[in-house]
Parts: structure tokens; sequence; C-alpha cells
């Protein structure tokens, strides 16, 4: 069938036009293309994020039942199987694209074998005012007597903390860093082309093969690969009796459909789940739902951060699209409204909620899909095609939380692409952050990778960039820079509990010099990496062995060649992050003292550590003098940048190199998501004039209010950085709308990417909002509810934000040019 | 004579094509009485206070060696029969409340400053831009200016009043790509009165400009009550219209009240006369009237 009969309201456009292709006329239902994609929205908008325990309860009863019967891997299969056959499914009125995670859009699952929630867990869940999951009481009751109590002391959580040495446990409360994998799986996983050119039976045939392979005698590892392969076996089963479910229940629900337009659709929806996942996709429709059921059981098998990712979307989709518009079997609209029906799909899925210091440092519903738009082919070719500029469309037309996007802008991409980005940057959505994949292949050659991986891969979550459907990379946690400096001020103490969180580092007012002091504070950095190394080494492990991700392994290539799982360097390519957080204001703080203390002697290193410690209270003229005669990052000033470079260069020596358990490295990530709000929550007054309690600078970007010369500027403190040695730094610029009125105005926002591109620049975003805006949403949120900013590496709503990332928001730069 | 540059600004995108670097000189033998910057009009070195910003430290009270600040209840008050404008009280100010605005650079120094922005320059098809005042005032200083930037290949766009000396303005044309080249009143009693000067030199050498085959851009400051009627525009659009141009480009500059506080940092006042933002109406009525006239027009710089 062709959808030369479903009926659009917009008509089509060239691409890259600009305008708002929806109208916000109060009749219509909302935006979107045409009505089917309206309602989708709609629900998927309005709907309240609940908690489902269905999930939960299979998975406890399954291991009530069986744990200990099989090998770990085989268990999680089974599981995987156990969830996919009893699951309820949700087909919606209006639907192409189907399935969810939950009985129902915006439904989210438990993983108690993972993180077992309290009672009072979900109660403060289902009552908080921000980032609310609704459950009826009497579910909790159910888990309360149920899963609760088989859990208790046998969750990765617990196993964890259990586990983690004394000085760990001292620097993670003190907030020095962060842990990801505490309560979520390892994921920050995007995919390659592969799922379009294979189907699950395909990939059994790969893994009965390498199974017909092992080599009993010879390899000692041959019985564990047995069983790993074997449950990669089970979970390719499970997600197609997953599907095939569907397609039973869309035919039945065809057999009593009334509306013959529908029913030509459910029959239609029922054909593809026949196929896809069991084949490969033969068309668009198939291709989508292909990565649909994928994305689903990786989502549904563990709880991997950063969701799951379909990497170069638009690049997977383009032959489909351009095989069936020459063939008349479909037309643009049509494959852009399937676009939007994934695109509803993805918003439909909110992230699992969050407890603990996690829950803290990222309080957000996004879970970090990250479609990339654009770049470079495998071959180093423009990457852009029609389905990019429908994409753009798609992004522009729903506004919605869900999926997160990013263009990526090489040397070879047209200006036409850069400036459609621009426009749908000025919509002031909060996305599409912007990409350069110049520099991010060359970050990861020098990590290793092959160029043709490198090429094919790209950012998944925040900034973060990896070589797509090859690689585990895991970003294990945040690293809190300036409170590393907090604590070498303080010989070792945290200030703001007065506990031990470091190691002694010699008083600072007996430093008679600024590389005393810096020398302090590299001590201090290295014992901090080496706690979290460790740590983070203990918990791949932990994975490995307990929580191992055998759908996710089928998918991800060499996995199955090697036998091993995703999360035990199954894959090609294996990583382990640390993303380190406050470039600025460490830059900042280490210049006052640089400068104030050691060089002109404006004040005491006493008088300094006495003001901060009083958090400027009454000391304002200090602090001023601070704020306004202190050469600060950002403003391409020699003297600040220098200062940056250091710290930069010795962050990469600290972690850079650190071997991980899969016989590759740590390497260094200068991302910060939201964890610069709660970094900066834990922290004391800094000696850049900062106040105690105020975010940190976000990734590589200059302080709050710092950079005072303008985008240019800020650019080009950035590229001194050698950025390729990291993998990916964040550069959060904030424009007001005045300044991208006029299509010129759009150009020039292009020149300015691109300009930063040439210098080096791995990644830049755009707030295009103004505080009048910001204000009168804190003041009248009802009226803003659809106000989405962007944050350090992604977008949220900013009435979904708590007052301090509120106030995190507004207090940002204003680039005014008047 | 070394002019005193009282800003540079980076990313300036509406000082010509491309992303700009925008030198701003002091002093203008204009006195436009809605001027944005009432600090470029003096060509000596001024002294900025922004209440706003005083934490009342008064450590400039203490510094000063004229004793000509005093604090009041309306902040520090300058007495400036007193002070010489030796920038002390700026230098110890901890919030630059007090500022001095106006700085000496010398070419190498400038161009130096330039030179930074030039990967962006060179990414948008952007240059240099000469802004104050009036940059005409300085033509020794401004043409070795852009003779040093014509060496270095940037492009250079001049911003004046068009109040110079014919043979300057014709010898600056020769280093200058582009002119932003202000009209605002084809009368010449009004004009004087707006703005202090008559419009007859400035009518006279945008005519001569205009034979040269220079490339300008006619920028009009549309402001309500001064210049935003129909006849007022429709005079203007028939004077560029006769122009010897080629393609002649206006851009029509709405006013805006976003100067007041800098008047109130002077210590001066503003807008006894008056003016206001024109309506949106008027805007697309005076786009009307020149694009009907054939000439290529746009609200805003």
């Amino acid at each position: 069938m062709t959808f030369a009969d479903v009926q659009t309201i917009v008509p089509e456009r060239p691409a890259g036009a600009e305008g708002n292709f929806y109208t916000t006329d109060k009749n219509k239902i909302g935006p979107g293309m045409n009505e089917r994609v309206q309602r989708l929205r709609k629900l998927s908008v309005e709907t309240q994020e609940s908690l489902s325990i269905e999930r939960g309860l299979i998975t406890t009863r399954f291991y009530k039942e069986n744990y200990g019967k099989y090998s770990e891997p085989v268990m999680r299969a089974l599981n995987f199987l156990e969830i996919c056959k009893q699951k309820t499914l949700y087909i919606g009125d209006d639907e192409l694209i189907v399935a969810e995670r939950g009985p129902f859009p915006k439904t989210v699952p438990t993983f108690p074998e993972l993180t077992c929630h309290s009672v009072e867990d979900f109660q403060v869940l289902n009552t908080r005012d921000q980032q609310r999951y609704t459950i009826p009481q009497e579910d909790i009751d159910t888990y309360e007597r149920e899963v609760i109590p088989y859990w208790e002391g046998r969750t990765m959580r617990e196993r964890i903390f259990n586990h983690v040495p004394e000085e760990w446990k001292r620097a993670y409360e003190a907030g020095v860093f962060t842990e990801f994998m505490e309560q979520r799986a390892p994921g920050h996983t995007a995919l390659d082309g592969a799922i379009y050119q294979k189907g699950m039976l395909d990939y059994k045939k790969e893994i009965k093969a390498h199974i017909n392979r092992l080599d009993f005698l010879n390899d000692p590892e041959a019985t564990e690969k047995l069983e790993q392969l074997k449950a990669m076996d089970i979970s390719c089963d499970a997600v197609i009796i997953f599907a095939e479910r569907h397609a039973a229940l869309v035919e039945k629900m065809a057999a009593t459909e009334s509306n013959p337009k529908r029913q030509k659709e459910l029959k239609r929806i029922a054909e593809v789940c026949r196929w896809v996942p069991a084949n490969a996709p033969r068309n668009m429709w198939e291709a989508i739902q292909m990565y649909w059921f994928v994305h689903l059981g990786t989502i549904t098998e563990l709880n991997g951060w950063d969701a799951m990712n379909p990497g170069h979307f638009d690049q997977h989709l383009t032959p489909f699209y351009e095989r069936e518009l020459a063939e008349g079997t479909i037309t643009r609209d049509a494959a852009k409204e399937l676009i939007s029906c994934f695109w509803i799909k993805v918003n439909n899925h909110p992230a699992p909620p969050k407890v603990g210091i996690t829950a803290r440092e990222s309080g957000t519903f996004n879970d970090f899909t990250n479609i990339n738009v654009g770049g470079i082919k495998p071959d180093g070719s423009d990457g852009v095609s029609e389905v990019s500029y429908m994409i753009l469309e798609v992004i522009e037309e729903l506004h919605v939380l869900q999926p997160g996007n990013s263009v990526h802008i090489a040397e070879v991409t047209p200006d036409k692409f850069v400036k459609a980005a621009g426009h749908l940057i000025r919509q002031g959505h909060g996305y599409p952050s912007v990409f350069n994949p110049d520099v991010y292949v060359q970050e990861m050659l020098n990590q290793g990778k092959s160029l043709q991986d490198a090429r094919e891969g790209g950012c998944s979550g925040c900034i973060e960039v990896g070589a797509f459907g090859k690689e585990a990379y895991l970003l294990t946690g945040y690293l809190n820079v300036p409170k590393v400096l907090e604590i070498t001020l303080n010989n070792g103490i945290n200030p703001v509990t007065g506990k031990v969180a470091g190691i002694e580092t010699g008083d600072p007012r007996t430093f008679t010099s600024y590389e005393e002091l810096y020398e302090a504070f590299l001590k201090q950095l290295n014992y901090v990496v080496d706690q979290k190394v460790r740590v983070s080494n203990y918990i791949d492990q932990m994975f490995a062995k307990y929580a191992p991700a055998p759908f996710l392994s089928v998918v991800i290539e060499d996995c199955i060649e090697r036998g091993k799982d995703y999360y035990n360097g199954g894959p090609r390519y294996n990583t382990n992050y640390i993303q380190c957080t406050g470039l600025g204001t460490t830059t900042d703080s280490l210049s006052v003292l640089k400068k104030h203390v050691f060089e002109d002697r404006t004040f005491s290193m006493e008088t300094l550590l006495q003001a901060v410690s009083k958090n400027f209270e009454g000391e304002e003229v200090l602090r001023q003098r601070i704020l306004n005669r202190t050469p600060f990052w950002g403003n391409d000033d020699e003297y600040a940048d220098s200062i940056a470079i250091q710290v930069y260069d010795d962050l990469l020596a600290a972690i850079d190199g650190k071997p991980n358990t899969k016989g590759e490295t740590f390497h260094l990530n200068m991302l910060s998501t939201t964890c610069h709000v709660y970094f900066g929550l834990v922290l004391g007054a800094t000696p850049n004039g900062r106040l105690a309690k105020k975010s940190i600078s976000d990734g590589t970007s200059p302080s709050h209010g710092s950079d005072i010369h303008g985008p240019t500027n800020v650019v080009r403190s950035l590229g001194k950085l050698d950025q390729t040695k990291s993998g990916g730094t964040l550069l959060n610029l904030r424009f007001v709308p005045s300044l991208l009125k006029r299509d010129k105005d759009i150009e020039n926002l292009g020149h300015l990417i691109r300009s930063y591109f040439a210098l080096g620049g791995h990644h830049i975003q755009f707030n295009i909002v103004d505080t009048a805006t910001l204000l009168a949403a804190q003041a009248c949120p009802e009226d803003y509810k659809d106000l989405l900013v962007r944050m350090a590496g992604y977008s949220d709503y900013f009435n979904d934000m708590n007052a301090d990332l509120q106030q995190e928001v507004i207090d940002r730069t204003q680039n005014e040019s008047l | 004579m070394i002019p005193l540059i009282f800003d540079i600004k980076r990313y300036a995108i509406n000082d010509g094509p491309g992303i700009r670097i925008t030198i701003f000189m002091k002093g203008c033998p204009l006195s436009c009485k809605w001027c944005h910057n009432p600090e470029s009009q003096s060509v000596a070195a001024q002294k900025l206070y922004t209440e706003k910003n005083c934490i009342g430290a008064q450590e400039c009270i203490t510094v000063c060696p004229e004793n000509a600040l005093e604090l009041t209840p309306k902040g520090i008050v300058t007495d400036f029969n007193a002070c010489t404008l030796c920038g002390k009280c700026a230098d110890v100010c901890p919030t630059k409340a007090m500022e001095m605005s106006g700085t000496m650079y010398g070419v190498e120094e400038l161009i130096e400053i330039i030179e930074k922005e030039r990967i962006h320059i060179e990414h948008s098809g952007g240059g240099v831009t000469f802004s104050g005042g009036e940059p005409l005032m300085h033509s020794g200083f401004l043409l070795e200016m852009l003779q040093a930037c014509g060496e270095k290949g940037l492009h250079r766009t001049v911003d004046t009043s068009g109040f110079a000396d014919t043979k300057t303005l014709l010898e600056v044309a020769k280093y200058t790509e582009l002119f932003l080249y202000d009209v605002k009143h084809m009368d010449s009693e009004v004009h004087k009165k707006w703005t202090g000067v008559s419009n007859r030199l400035i009518l006279e050498n945008l005519k001569m400009l205009a034979e040269t085959n220079a490339e300008i851009n006619i920028r009009i400051p549309l402001i309500k009550n001064v210049n935003a009627d129909e006849k007022s525009v429709t005079e203007i659009a028939e004077f560029v219209a006769a122009l010897s141009m080629k393609k002649p480009m206006v851009n029509i500059l709405p006013y805006h009240n976003i100067a007041a506080n800098k008047y109130s940092k002077l210590g001066s006042s503003y807008n006894e006369f008056n003016m206001a933002e024109p309506l949106e109406e008027e805007q697309n009525k005076a786009l009307a009237i020149f694009e009907g006239l054939g000439i290529k027009a746009e609200i805003g710089g």
C-alpha cells in the first residue's frame, strides 16, 4: 500500500526551507504534519509518566523459580524471553510503528535486579513536583509483598555498595565523583547499519556457526562462550516472538476493524511485524519497525544509560527511501509520516526513575537517545540526503522532548544543510546540538579505531562519541574537578562537611609558589582518579558476570564472533570514560590564585581562604575585584587559556591509558549533562568568586558570565584545547533570539560554527531564549509548558526542571547584540 | 592625532557583510538627539559611572588626588570641574561601576586585535568596520588603519555620518570596500535641529561618493516625530533614487530607546524631545516607499 490516501495538512515544501510547518490554530489538535501524527503526539505529550511493575514481577517470579539452574547469560536470556512472551501489548489507534516497553505509552518498567525501588522511593516518585512517575498504591503493595523481599541484598546496587572501599565512599559522598552504573546498566550504545542488512534469523545462523566452531579442547573459555552464544540465540527468539505476538494481535484487530482504511493499515502492520525483526527489512516501514523492535529489546533486557540510539538514522533509511521513491511505492509525505510516528514512539519512553545521588545529578525524563543527522558516510563523503531534511522538519514540527538529536557538520557538509539546521536552532527548542565529524573521527583514530569504523561513528547521549555498532563505550561517572581543587585548598578535607575526602597534600598557606599549589592539586587529582578507576573496574566485572546483555550483544559487532558479552570485551572496541566537569570554574579559580595570591599579591592566601570559607559574606569588595580583575577562561586570553590547557592536559594524563577490565583503557571525556548543577550544590564558594551551591561551569564552557568578549572569543579559547585527545568536549552558548532574526544572521551562525570547527571544536550547542521569557516562565509555568531549553548535552522542559536548574539556565551569559 | 577607541565589538553582524570586528572611535561633529553611543560624541576621554553596579566600596574617593568624588544618596558624584580624568578611580573600582571611556591604540596593536578574528572573518566573508563617533574625524589614523587592513586582505567598511571634508572622504573611499552612510532628513533646518548640523555637506558628499562607484549602504534611523512621516521618508527615497548608483541599498533602522541608561551613566539627560519608536505600520510604509522607487531596502542593519 502507498500513503497517497493519507491527507496532508501542510503542503510539501522545498528541503531546507524556513518556517513553522504547522499552524498553532486552537482548533487543531496540535503540532504534526497531519491529523494522525497530531493525535499521536497529543497522546504522547499529555500522558503522565507512570511506573509499571509488570517487568519487575515477571523477573522476580522467574528468578525465584529458576536462579541457579542456568548459567548467568542463559538465565538473563530466558528472563528476557519470559518478558517478551508475557508482557502486555499495546497497539494505539492511528499507530503505524508499533510496540511499547510498558503496557501503555509513557509507562516505565522497573529493573529490580539492578536497583529495587523501596516503598518510600515509589511514594516519593508518585508525589514529587518534578519528574513525577505515578504508580497505584495497589501496585506498591504488590511490589512490597512479591518483589522487594526477594531482592533484598541481591541487587546489583547493593552488591556494588557493599564492596567499595571506604576511601571511595568518602569521595563519592562528598560529591567528588558520581557513579553511573550503581543503578543502571552501562549503555551509551548506538547502532550501525547491520540490522538493515540482517534479520534475527541471520544472526541465529551466525551464532550457530560460531557454536559449531568452538574448540572445547584447546580453548579454555569455550564453555563460557557456548553459554554466551546460547543466550544470544535465545534472545533472538525472544524478539521474534515479541514481534509475532504483535502481528497476531494486529491481525485480530484488523478482523473486527470497521474503518476500511485503518483495516488496511492494520494488515500492513501485521505483515511488517511478521517479517521484521526475523528478517532483514525490505522497505522503509520495515526498516523503522526493525530498529524499533531492536531498540525496545535492548531497553527491556536492561536499563542501559542513554537508552539506545539508531546512530546515523538518515543514512540508514536513505537507501530504502530512494529505492521506494523511484519505484513509486512511497511518497515524501508518507516517508515523513513514518519518521514522525517513530519520533513519537521514542517520546513515549521516559527514562527509568533514578534514586539517591544519581537522581540528584540526573533529574530528567530524557533518556538521551540522540539521533545523528547529516555528517559523513563511512567513505568520508557527504552523508546528507533528503531524509536528513525530512528529519529536521519532523523535529521542528513535533517539538517533543525525545529523541534528542544532533546535526553533524563536516567540511564536506553543504551550506544548505547548515542553514536548515540554523533555522531549526533558531526555533529555540533547545536542539539540535552541533557536532564536528572531522574532529571526532580523529578522536576515534587516536583511540585506535579503524578509519571506516570511526567514520561510521558519531555521538550518542550527550556529546560522547563512539564507533557505532562496534563499541561498548561506558561512561563511568562525572568528576567534579573544582571539588578536587577545594579539597586541595583544605588539605584533604571536604570543607562542606568537615570530613576527610582526599589525601593530605599540605596546608596551602605554606605554599610559596603557584607551582607548589598546582602540584598539590595534581596529587589530589591522581588520587581521586585512581579511586574512581578501581571501583569502575570492579563494577564492570560485576556486570560482565551477573548482568550480561545477550540481546545487545547480538547487534554489536564482534560479540558473536568472540563469543563474549557486550560487557565483557565482546565488542570490537571497549572504552571506559571518566567525564570531567568544571574546566571553567577550575581554570578561573586557579587564575585568581596565580595572579592575585602569588604574582600580584593583591591579597594573601589566608585572606582568600577566609573569604571563601565565609562564602564571601562581608567580602563583596574582594569578590567583585576577583570577578572584574582576573583573566578568565573563554576570552581568548593567553593567561587564563594557558591554565585551562594545562588542567585539560593533566586530566588527560591522569585518566588516559588506565587499564579497564577488557584489555583496553580509560579515556577522558569533558561533558556534564546536568551534573554541574549537583556538583555545584555540594561545593562551597570557590576562589573565582562563585558562591557556594551555585552550579559549576559545564563541560568545557566558560563559567557563567565570565566570557565577556562574545562568542568568537569563546570558541577561540576552546579551540586551543587539543580536543582530538578526549572523547568529547562540550560548549554551551546562549543566544538571544535577536541575534538570529534574519537569514543573514543564520548564515553567520553557520560561519561561527564552521570557524569553531576549523579550530578543532568537537561540539557546540545553542540556547536560543531571552531572560524575560525565562523569568516569565518561572512566574507562570502553565503558560510555558512547551519551553524547551538546551541543557549541557540535552534538552529539557524548563517547567520540569527544579529551581536550581532553572536558575542555572537564567544565569548563563547572554550574547546580547545591540 | 591618534583617536580614542571607546569600544571594540566582536561578532558584529550588523555592520556590513559576514562576521566583523567593529572599532568605535570617539568624537563626532554631530550631536544627534537619539545617539545610541553618547560617549562617542566627545573626542576626549570620559568617565562613565553605573550606579547599579556600585557597591559603595568608596575606594575611588580615597584614591582621587583631586578630592573630586563624593558619596551621595545617588551614589558617587564627580565634580567635573575638579576631575582631571586621570582614571585612578576607575582603576581601583572593584565592580567597574566607574569606567573610563576611551583607550588609545597604536595601528599595530589594533591590527593584532583584528587579526585574532581572522578565522571568523575568513569563514564568513566578514571584515573590519570603522565606526564611531565619526571615524572621518580622524582621517590620518583612519587611512593608516584602512591601508594596513588592505595589506592584510581584510574587507573594510566605514560607518559614517558623511559630515566630513569632501577630499578626505574621497581619499578614504580609495581604501574602503563598503560605506555605511547615514541619511537622516532632507530638510536642512530640521536636520540641524536634531543633529546640530546642516545636511548640505552630507548630501553633497553622498552624491560625490556615489559617482565614484563606491559601494554604499544608506542607513536611515527611522524615528517617530523626527522622520518617520510619509513626507520625510519620501523625500529621502527620492534623493536616493536620484543618486548615480547602480544598485542602491537602504537599511531602515527603527529607533529604540536602549540608550537612555547610557545617558544617565554620563550624567546627562535624554529625550526631552519626544522621540519614539516607529510603529510597525510606519516601518512597513517606509519600506514600501523605497521599494516603490525600485530601491532595495530592508528593516534592520
